[in-house]
């Protein structure tokens, strides 16, 4: 038993539900008590898909269940055929069903329906989300493949094929779905990548396939493994029974594009890119490189998102544009070996948690300058006054933008640039604010978009029991109060950058305790950032 | 069978309904008493539902939580009882500023039969009167959306402390500006002893007994009734306080109960009906003649279209409802208009044709259905706005016909060419 008040991940039939509301012609039967129909919002609210989920709910009651449940999946499954026609039906239960276990996935199997049936076992008590949208897709194309699996021994053919068959190279986008981040344009940018590469997109899923395009996957020369998350397992399936290599670098950030192309092109045996393209092709590098960027070197970032964008982001923050990551993590445990390798690269430790509060307090103690995060990193930085750009999974209706935005790509860089630097001006901007404050002119309304965060610890102590004193302080004095912060000491302080300002603390407390100092005074705190500096 | 002699029989239908479960109204029940926690113990669905229903974590540490099973705990009660303690312990070592714990059964712990009552009581003895516990179900296979608030309410009527004096008792959750509201138009009838269930604070819970009279704000509180009842107290039959006419009829019947002069009840409504009906009225020239279809939901649908029907002139096509309660029902049934068809339970796909068919111009629908039949080419309103907002009182029927005639005037107000 395990206390959550958010969570980063739903449960594994939800990834089943966003496999199945990603396709077009599949339907899902769920066996499933009317609340879980909750779930139909996360499409209608968060995406603003403009129809239902293709899911229909046993919604079974107290009541029947001293009956015949099995009855009643079977009727829903009857009738969810009959009113939809689906090309493929995905048959599952949730946590609750798992425990009364009727099976609903044999029982359609036992139905005769005329349509190709996956039974999907989704263990709700241990696993979640995104591995259940990883096993629904590859159960399905399992499931819808399982006949066209050649022989062992069978020759694989190489993936210079197409010059043989005369024909363009042609590759799968594996991995975007909804409720994913930014798949959408992420797939369009792709598209026109590799058409510019001369490669062709054989079948993109689970987003927008049908089940007879995933009948055409083993078509491709190769398969681009773009979510890991999502389309890991696939792709390792299908390598494995089909022989189709797979190119498993994810194209987020410039250098991760380049080397994208690279594998890509040397394995379908074509021409290699120039190495001029990103120049050409996205304004990252040069924007990167302009002298206003100067004042990004070395802003303190911290990383915290699904490994896919963690990573990633890691590369582009450290390489790209010159930041120092403080703290990188991911909540996606099937991908941790992967998010350490990463983190080990920048000479950290990574943090592996889906408890939300963990990752707040490793926030706060890195006393970060800029936060690359979920939703939930989002509300944190807030509360600790630190701007926030998201980078991935889970959603809220706004990451889910009207425009053309992609991650991926030579655009996905352009817009990664603009989507974490303009927090930081924004960041750049409070610092003014806060230099202006004391001139005439200056009106007290004129408030921070972070709307007052900034003095969090001051807050903390003074609110009775309210929304307010569940703020968790940024930086506390230690307990017992032996450290006392003079007048002096508090007005300089005060000129530091709000965004400093809490390190600044930190550290001085923390040379002062050292020393056994017990008054801070405007000369311990330059004594202290002289001894830090060092 | 017909309801009323005017009403044709209820449509009644059992196929996939699509509405929350009541772990919903801890949404709004943890606002209403900050010194007390909910405690879902269920899956990682109930916590994603909480979440998902929440819209966004505005708290870092929010009053409310899921104890997630996990197979451990399937696998043996026995341990599951002895880790729902352990987190119990270390939930309430961490937030020492709550009093009351209410341990909220799920889909799940109820298909296990893990037994809440008797883990309250165990709670209870160790913790020797520091937080007190409780516990009742909001899950989805017995319970609806707004039904958990009355499941909360029936769990705290055992602990309200006994008295014979007579005393008016508002039963369901309302707004805090709209209940205070409420106590100082009684306090000018001069009715004086009025207390609330839920009370603001978890612990000061009001007295119940024979002079106790319950005024019911809200339909779904059926058990909390009951309960009350057992108790000594008694009902005020009343339409619920939505609307003009509705909160007149509702504060009426109170003061009527404690006789208080009619004439002096007059002279504090009459004003506020004669606004209230002023406030309306360009509302009502907007809605007038507009065709309202109602999809189950919060169980406020009955009243709602009572309201929408007799004080804004639409024409009601459908009203569902997720269960009927005769008897918490009995006064609004009466007020709706000859021939509209009840519905009781769902098969939602069949409901969305009858939607297609009739083609209204206002569909009242819960969020998984909103922007699906906007596409469609139908004005919704989302019902789980009506749990949140205050639209209780004559003063607030303006602003409660405003959140209906806000789609209809938007429609209007955009141009693409």
């Amino acid at each position: 038993m395990e206390l959550t008040l958010w969570t980063y991940e739903g449960p594994p039939h939800v990834g089943a539900m966003r496999i199945a509301a990603s396709m077009e012609g599949v339907h899902y039967v769920l066996h499933a008590p009317q609340g879980d129909t909750y779930a139909d919002l996360l499409f209608t609210m968060i995406e603003r898909r403009d129809r239902r989920p293709p899911v229909t709910y046993t919604t079974f009651q107290a009541r029947d269940l001293g009956g015949d449940t099995a009855e009643l999946v079977k009727r829903s499954i009857q009738q969810a055929v009959d009113r939809f026609k689906p090309e493929a039906l995905l048959v599952g239960e949730s946590c609750t069903a798992e425990l009364i276990q009727d099976q609903p996935g044999s029982l359609a199997c036992g139905m005769d329906l005329g349509v190709p049936v996956v039974s999907l076992e989704l263990p709700a008590y241990s696993k979640k989300e995104n591995w259940g949208a990883a096993e629904t897709l590859y159960q399905l194309c399992r499931g819808l493949l399982k006949s066209q699996v050649p022989a062992p021994g069978t020759a694989r053919p190489g993936s210079g094929r197409w010059k043989d068959e005369n024909r363009r190279p042609r590759v799968n986008l594996l991995g975007p779905s909804l409720l994913g981040f930014r798949c959408r344009d992420d797939v369009r940018e792709l598209r026109g990548l590799l058409a510019d590469h001369g490669i062709d997109v054989n079948v993109v899923a689970p987003l927008g396939a049908r089940p007879a395009d995933l009948i055409r996957l083993p078509q491709a020369d190769a398969n681009l493994c773009l979510y890991p998350e999502v389309a890991g397992p696939l792709c390792s399936w299908l390598e494995r029974n089909f022989g189709t290599p797979v190119v498993r670098t994810v194209p987020i950030g410039i250098g991760a594009t380049a080397q994208f192309l690279r594998e890509l092109c040397t394995l379908l045996e074509l021409e290699p890119p120039e190495l001029r393209e990103a120049d050409q092709r996205s304004r990252l590098p040069w924007y990167s490189k302009s002298v206003d960027s100067t004042y990004l070197t070395g802003k303190r970032v911290f990383i915290f998102a699904d490994a896919t964008h963690a990573i990633a982001a890691a590369r582009i923050a450290s390489r790209e544009l010159g930041f120092t990551v403080v703290g990188l993590g991911s909540y996606s445990r099937e991908q941790a070996r992967e998010v350490r390798a990463a983190a080990k690269e920048l000479g950290l430790e990574a943090l592996i948690s889906d408890d939300y509060l963990e990752v707040e307090q490793a926030m706060a103690h890195a006393a970060p300058e800029l936060v690359l995060g979920t939703q939930m990193e989002r509300h944190s930085a807030k509360r600790l006054g630190i701007p926030c750009a998201v980078i991935s999974a889970p959603l809220h209706v706004q990451d889910v933008p009207a425009r053309y935005a992609p991650q991926m790509g030579w655009e996905g860089a352009n817009v990664i640039f603009d989507s974490w630097v303009h927090p930081l001006m924004m960041g750049l901007e409070e610092h003014l604010i806060g230099m202006f404050r004391h001139d005439f002119e200056f009106v007290d309304g004129h408030l921070s978009h972070l709307g007052g965060a900034s003095a969090p610890a001051a807050q903390t102590m003074a609110a009775p029991v309210d929304e307010v004193a569940e703020v968790t302080p940024l930086s506390a004095t230690p307990e017992g109060g032996a450290l006392r912060w003079t007048a002096s000491g508090e007005a300089e302080l005060s000129r530091i950058p709000f965004f400093v300002r809490g390190k600044v603390r930190r550290n001085t407390e923390a040379y002062a305790n050292e020393r056994g100092v017990a008054e801070i005074t405007e000369e311990t705190l330059y004594e202290a950032k002289a001894h830090f500096s060092r | 069978m017909a309801l009323t002699s005017s009403l044709p029989p209820v449509l009644r239908e059992s196929g996939q309904r699509e509405v929350f479960c009541g772990l919903t109204s801890i949404v709004w029940l943890h606002r209403r008493m900050p010194d007390a926690f909910f405690l879902v113990v269920g899956s990682r669905t109930c916590a994603h539902l909480i979440q998902s229903a929440a819209g966004v974590m505005i708290f870092a540490e929010p009053r409310f939580g899921t104890a997630i099973l996990g197979e451990r705990d399937l696998a043996g009660l026995a341990d599951a009882n002895e880790e729902l303690d352990r987190l119990v312990g270390d939930l309430l070592a961490r937030r020492p500023e709550i009093r009351t714990l209410f341990l909220v059964g799920s889909c799940p712990s109820e298909v296990i039969k893990l037994d809440l009552a008797k883990a309250a009581e165990r709670i209870n003895t160790r913790m020797q009167g520091r937080v007190r516990v409780v516990n009742y179900s909001g899950s989805g296979i017995e319970t609806t959306f707004t039904q958990g608030e009355d499941g909360a309410l029936t769990s705290l009527v055992p602990l309200l402390p006994s008295s014979p004096e007579p005393q008016l008792l508002i039963v369901g959750t309302l707004a805090d500006g709209v209940e205070e509201r409420f106590l100082s138009l009684f306090a000018r009838m001069g009715l004086e002893a009025v207390r609330t269930l839920p009370p603001r604070q978890s612990t000061d819970l009001p007295p119940v007994g024979p002079g106790t009279r319950l005024l019911l704000a809200q339909p779904f509180v059926a058990d909390t009734v009951r309960a009350l009842e057992r108790r000594g107290a008694q009902r005020i039959a009343a339409p619920y306080p939505l609307g003009v006419e509705g909160s007149c009829a509702w504060m009426a019947a109170a003061a009527a109960a404690f006789g208080i002069d009619p004439e002096r009840v007059a002279a504090v409504l009459d004003p506020l009906a004669e606004r209230g009906r002023r406030a309306l009225e360009p509302l009502r020239r907007k809605l007038e003649g507009k065709r309202l279809f109602l999809l189950p939901d919060s169980q406020l649908e009955i009243p709602l279209a009572r309201f929408l029907h007799r004080e804004c002139g639409m024409e009601l096509v459908e009203v569902g409802t997720p269960y009927l309660d005769r008897q918490l029902m009995a006064e609004e049934l009466p007020l709706l208009p000859e021939g509209t068809q009840l519905s009781e339970g769902q098969d939602v796909e069949k409901q969305l044709e009858r939607v297609r068919a009739s083609r209204p111009d206002l569909v009242v629908c819960g969020m998984g259905l909103a922007n699906p039949l906007e596409a469609e080419g139908f004005a919704t309103k989302w019902s789980i706005e009506l749990v949140f907002s205050p639209i209780h009182g004559c003063d607030q029927a303006a602003d409660l016909a405003e959140l209906f005639a806000r789609p209809l005037n938007r429609r209007e107000l955009l141009q693409w060419n």
